[in-house]
């Protein structure tokens, strides 16, 4: 049950994925692109990583998703030219996609993997939040700042000229 | 009920199919159908409701249903039955410019994302279908669905009132996400935890063991959740993506019959979250107020839907009280009023935890 689950939610990933790429017109690519992080976030799910799946849909569908789909709806209809997505120099990418595809499948295959743990662990929100505030804090914090700097940068850029 | 229970009791009752997983996924369509059926008379009873409250409101009767033959029962009891029969029967219009496959969609992912948030909402001690670790963040990231449905249904219309609307209640929405987010952060701080059941648990002790009632700084907390839940479910007066006055419908205006009831569903389906979260959160969940009296399983169904509906008639008190706001004075309230304060809140709490916790 639980592998049907996983395959079902990897096919809807790798697929909604594909039709990212492929759609012609960028706002079903928009669309497809939900199933996509919908998918990952239900991969989180069976590595039992239950707050990143919910960081994944809020941040991932409910911020930057909402955002490109204002961005499209913002310029297509309004603007009058047709905004559609082509794929060119499609040889060209093939052999690179190519080449990546047996470094990755080679890499994937030497690297030492951890087991998947089959019990859920009792406590992860606070284990996150212990690791954060002892072990990591340094890069969370210069990660708040690099956000904090794109914040500011986004107002600016953002504001009326006076 | 939730699905682990749910599934031991069918492993237990049906001996012969036990350890089958076609009794795992009984456990999971149950539940489903069951929260569909909720919803359902969800709407039907707030529709009728907020007839009910704004005629009062308006010194006017609302539905009656007088005379003979077919008419909608003593005091229209029946009126929003027959308004959703005569839904399902109108003719489903698809406008020809429109964009089809989305058109259609828009109200399922809508739906959708008020149907998997009712699954975190703890009706009773065991009655939750899904009492998650991260419950209550689960529910804040799935309201992000709605938004996506509302610019969807916006953007396929190929109508300029709907783009228009689409494009408020998103902006709208996802600006009320954050002081809504950051008033949960303080409960989160008082309980330490994400849980839906850990929060209600942490409130038991009747009335002044509420949230709401523990700290001024959770009040003010209360407060903001409450204003930001009311601009999340578009309702007067921050119903500027639907305005009638100015865009016909919002983001609804090309749609009709079932797909159009679609979104009043969820709608009123929203209400439901948003209010089951405040009640859970800073209202004891369905915990009695009265510590040990009437606190057994069934009355706490009774304390949790009761507790939400008084909510909800606050709700329609303020749609049909105040006028709607302009768009800027709707962003101003949000990022220049609400948030400052749900920031100084959280570290309001942070100070009476350390002094008083």
């Amino acid at each position: 049950m639980s592998e049907l689950a996983f395959w079902s939610v990897a096919f809807v990933t790798v697929a909604s994925a594909g039709m990212v790429v492929f759609s012609g017109q960028l706002i079903y690519s928009a669309i497809a692109l939900l199933f996509t992080l919908l998918g990952v976030a239900g991969l989180y799910i069976f590595l039992w990583a239950d707050f990143m799946a919910g960081v994944q849909v809020m941040v991932y569908i409910g911020g930057i998703l909402v955002l490109i789909i204002f961005g499209i709806m913002l310029t297509h209809k309004i603007v009058s030219v047709k905004i559609s997505q082509s794929n060119v120099q499609r040889k060209l990418g093939a052999v690179v996609v190519g080449i990546f595809l047996i470094f990755l499948t080679s890499s994937i295959g030497d690297a030492p993997w951890f087991q998947m743990v089959t019990t859920e662990p009792s406590e992860t929100v606070r284990t996150v939040g212990r690791l954060l505030m002892t072990k990591y804090l340094l890069p969370f914090e210069v990660a708040s700042i690099l956000l904090l700097g794109s914040l500011i940068g986004a107002a600016m850029l953002s504001r009326k000229e006076e | 009920m939730s699905v682990d229970l749910l599934y031991d009791w069918l492993n237990e009752s049906i001996p012969f199919l036990s350890g089958n997983s076609l009794l795992l996924l009984l456990a999971i369509v149950i539940p489903a159908i069951l929260l569909f059926l909720v919803i359902a008379v969800n709407a039907i009873v707030l529709v009728y409701a907020e007839r009910k409250v704004s005629a009062f409101m308006q010194d006017r009767v609302g539905p009656m249903g007088q005379g003979v033959g077919l008419h909608a029962g003593k005091w229209g009891m029946l009126q929003t039955v027959a308004d959703a029969l005569k839904l399902i029967s109108k003719e489903d219009i698809i406008p020809r410019l429109a964009d089809r496959k989305l058109f259609i969609m828009a109200p399922f992912v809508i739906f959708v994302g008020a149907f998997i948030a009712v699954i975190a909402l703890p009706f009773g001690e065991t009655l939750i279908v899904a009492d998650m670790n991260i419950g209550i963040f689960y529910i804040l990231a799935v309201s992000s669905f709605g938004v996506i449905g509302l610019i969807l249904a916006g953007w396929s219309s190929n109508n300029k009132w709907s783009l228009y609307g689409g494009m408020r209640s998103a902006a709208q929405i996802i600006s009320y996400e954050i002081p809504a987010g950051l008033s949960l952060v303080t409960v989160i701080m008082l309980t330490g935890t994400l849980s839906m059941q850990g929060i209600i648990q942490y409130q038991s002790g009747g009335l002044f063991d509420w949230i709401v009632f523990s700290s001024p700084f959770s009040f003010i907390a209360f407060i903001i959740y409450f204003i930001a839940a009311i601009a999340e479910t578009n309702r007067t007066p921050f119903d500027i993506p639907e305005a009638e006055s100015e865009l016909v419908g919002g983001f609804h205006t090309e749609y009709s019959g079932m797909r159009w009831s679609f979104f009043f569903l969820s709608e009123y389906a929203n209400m439901l979250v948003v209010n089951g979260v405040a009640v859970a959160a800073f209202l004891g969940g369905w915990q009695s107020p009265i510590p040990g009296y009437l606190n057994s399983p069934g009355w706490g169904v009774f304390w949790f839907i009761s507790k939400i509906l008084v909510l909800v008639f606050v709700m329609m008190w303020v749609r049909w009280t105040f006028p709607r706001l302009r768009v800027d004075q709707l962003m101003d309230i949000c990022w220049k009023y609400l948030l400052p304060i749900a920031l100084f809140n959280i570290f309001g709490v942070g100070i009476w935890t350390l002094i008083f916790g």
